[in-house]
């Protein structure tokens, strides 16, 4: 009979469908028929399957050839069909026998050549595979590492699709030289590059013990950047939980390969102020991509000249700062990426951005610098836990000869504070500061009588806005995690609210 | 061998085909002012048939039968219904079947021929 059936995953987000590459060549004039919603790049399909099966070696049926991708509403998209489709094709005229298992995914894009290329999203499409219970699948070499990094599945990998039908016709597999995979990169960024900044120092701790939101103000050429760059080599490690999320999502956009596989370095992603809302949060009309808030899940956002970014950019963060993930909608379907990510925005002081000490050098109005820090919504404002005021160093700093902490010294306290952190949470479902929720801070997690005392003061007073005052407490606990205090004292409180307040605004 | 001779070199080799195999050709080269038909026969089961016929000296350019295109086989139907009309067979059953012809050397050739593809 000339039909067959392979098995494939279409991944909407970073969950995978199991689509059936069902392949039927009957009698009529040649013709090519491809069924099941697919996007560009996979109508392109026949054309490399063609010349992939030609210049291989491979028959290619001069018949009426149907393609159907079941289920057939499913929207399909990408290359990663390719594979499957021509391991069809050859099963149906008989070229290798057309009972494959249920339990074995294929995918891979087809080179004119018949060489099997890389693919997107492999990691998630095979996690998913896991669910539906399949046990093999085969990939392109090039996805080897990423794949094998899912248990559990047995991986074949290949260089060409002439050795996959060896492979079906014999059970033979080739000699692969896999390359090994390199070494985790490491951070080649430290904080004892930077000179002085004490203050600006100090907030990067915190935030990072409790996972705390930051702004960073100051002049140009002051270290803003180089600050912020160096936030992930004062994280802790990604859990192994967290390494495979952020992999999985780096997978999907493609840029899984230059990250490494299960790196446990917290991603660093710094999309420019000129950005769109799409690229910021995720989207695109064929197949929903994750934007730079879900790139940056599990580690740092950063963007660089915040006041600069278009109108409704900045806000577009509010919903995945409030709830974790983004969740976005489009005619292919609804797609849920996760986006926990730690904000770090920077901003000059003014527009000309020499508003520095008495602001002696600034040449802007004082209504220029009102309206410049506005363009940073309230709302968003109202979510940021820390503001610093980064400084150029002084004369006496730029000559000191003692260097800066390192980062590994710091970030040592920070694992120290944040293991006190999780002990105390040991039975929550939470881990860090940030993450208390509002109730539990007012019933199980308050400061001290005198620091509570000094908090509802300010709120009565309408300095703090209700989440301002959640906001404040959980800084609080991070200093206090800091300073090895039990709970946070009045001068823990105190601390918090001034970096929150920031020193300059 | 030049176009228009192996076209109708191709066109002898279908006629001897279908004569061999019981077809009664009642008609070649049938043309009008909207194109041409190459052969119609009667089948063995008595059912009227057009046949387009491709030939190609080689498969270096591809299969002859790729040569047909949508566009093509409208045509096809069109004429075939013409032709049913002109000699007083409208309403009759019919079928259109395609013939590739590919010439390997010194006269030999290969008759790939699909039935009822329209």
């Amino acid at each position: 009979m000339a039909l067959s059936k392979v098995r494939s995953l279409a991944l909407l987000g970073l969950v995978g469908h199991i689509v059936d590459v069902e392949v039927d060549i009957s009698d009529g004039l040649p013709g090519y028929t491809l069924l099941g919603l697919p996007d560009a790049a996979l109508s392109e399909s026949r054309e490399r399957v063609r010349s992939a099966l030609v210049n291989s070696g491979l028959p290619w049926p001069n018949k009426k050839v149907t393609i159907s991708l079941s289920p057939a509403w499913l929207p399909k998209s990408g290359s990663h069909f390719d594979l499957p489709i021509a391991l069809g094709l050859l099963a149906a005229q008989g070229v290798i026998s057309s009972e494959f298992p249920e339990s074995l995914i294929t995918m891979g894009e087809l080179g004119l050549d018949g060489t099997l290329r890389f693919v997107r999203g492999v990691l998630p499409t095979l996690i998913s595979a896991l669910n539906f219970g399949a046990t093999s699948a085969i990939v392109p070499t090039e996805n080897f590492q990423e794949a094998s990094a899912v248990p559990g599945l047995q991986i074949r990998s290949f260089t060409y699709l002439s050795e996959v039908v060896h492979f079906f016709q014999s059970g033979e597999v080739p000699m692969q030289e896999h390359v090994q995979p390199a070494d985790s990169p490491t951070h080649t960024l430290d904080l004892t590059d930077v000179v002085g900044q004490i203050a600006a120092r100090r907030a990067l701790e915190i935030s990072a013990i409790g996972g705390h939101h930051l702004l960073l103000i100051g002049p140009p050429g002051t270290g803003k950047t180089m600050l912020a760059e160096r936030i992930p080599t004062i994280l802790p490690a990604l859990t192994a939980q967290e390494s495979l999320e952020v992999s999985a999502i780096h997978s999907v956009a493609g840029t899984l390969t230059s990250r490494g596989v299960l790196t446990r370095i917290p991603p660093f992603v710094a999309p420019h102020h000129t950005t769109t809302t799409t690229a910021m949060v995720g989207g695109g009309s064929h197949a929903v991509k994750p934007g730079a808030v879900s790139l940056a899940h599990a580690g740092v956002l950063f963007i660089d000249e915040a006041p600069e970014c278009a109108n409704g950019v900045l806000d577009s963060l509010r919903q995945p700062l409030e709830s974790g993930s983004v969740t976005i909608s489009r005619a292919v379907g609804t797609v849920t990426y996760p986006a926990s990510f730690l904000l770090v925005l920077a901003a000059n002081p003014c527009p000309c951005g020499k508003f520095n000490g008495r602001g002696r050098a600034c040449t802007c109005s004082s209504l220029q610098i009102r309206n410049y820090l506005k363009k940073l919504s309230g709302p968003l404002l109202d979510r940021i836990d820390i503001r610093a005021f980064v400084e150029a160093p002084t004369r006496v700093e730029m000559a000191a000869a003692a260097a800066g902490e390192s980062s590994e010294f710091v970030k040592r306290r920070v694992n120290d504070a944040r293991e006190i952190a999780a002990a105390r949470f040991k039975d929550e479902r939470w881990r860090i500061n940030s993450q208390i929720p509002s109730s539990e801070l007012r019933a199980r997690y308050k400061a001290e009588r005198d620091g509570m005392t000094l908090l509802h003061n300010e709120l009565d007073s309408e300095r703090l806005s209700a989440r301002g005052f959640h906001k404040v407490l959980r800084v609080a606990w991070s200093i206090a995690d800091a300073a090895g205090h039990s709970r946070p004292t009045k001068n823990d409180v105190e601390q918090a609210i001034v970096m929150r307040e920031g020193t300059f605004l | 061998m030049r176009n228009q001779t192996l076209g109708a070199a191709g066109e002898d080799a279908v006629f001897h085909y279908l004569q061999s195999r019981g077809y009664t050709v009642l008609d070649r080269n049938w043309r009008i002012k909207a194109g041409e038909l190459d052969l119609v026969a009667i089948s063995p089961e008595k059912k009227i048939t057009f046949i387009e016929v491709k030939s190609r000296s080689s498969r270096k350019f591809g299969d002859p039968l790729e040569a047909i295109s949508a566009q093509k086989a409208h045509r096809l139907q069109k004429l075939a219904l013409a032709w049913l009309v002109v000699h007083g067979y409208w309403g009759s059953d019919y079928h259109i079947d395609c013939a590739g012809v590919i010439f390997t050397n010194e006269g030999r050739y290969e008759i790939d021929y699909r039935k009822g593809v329209l």
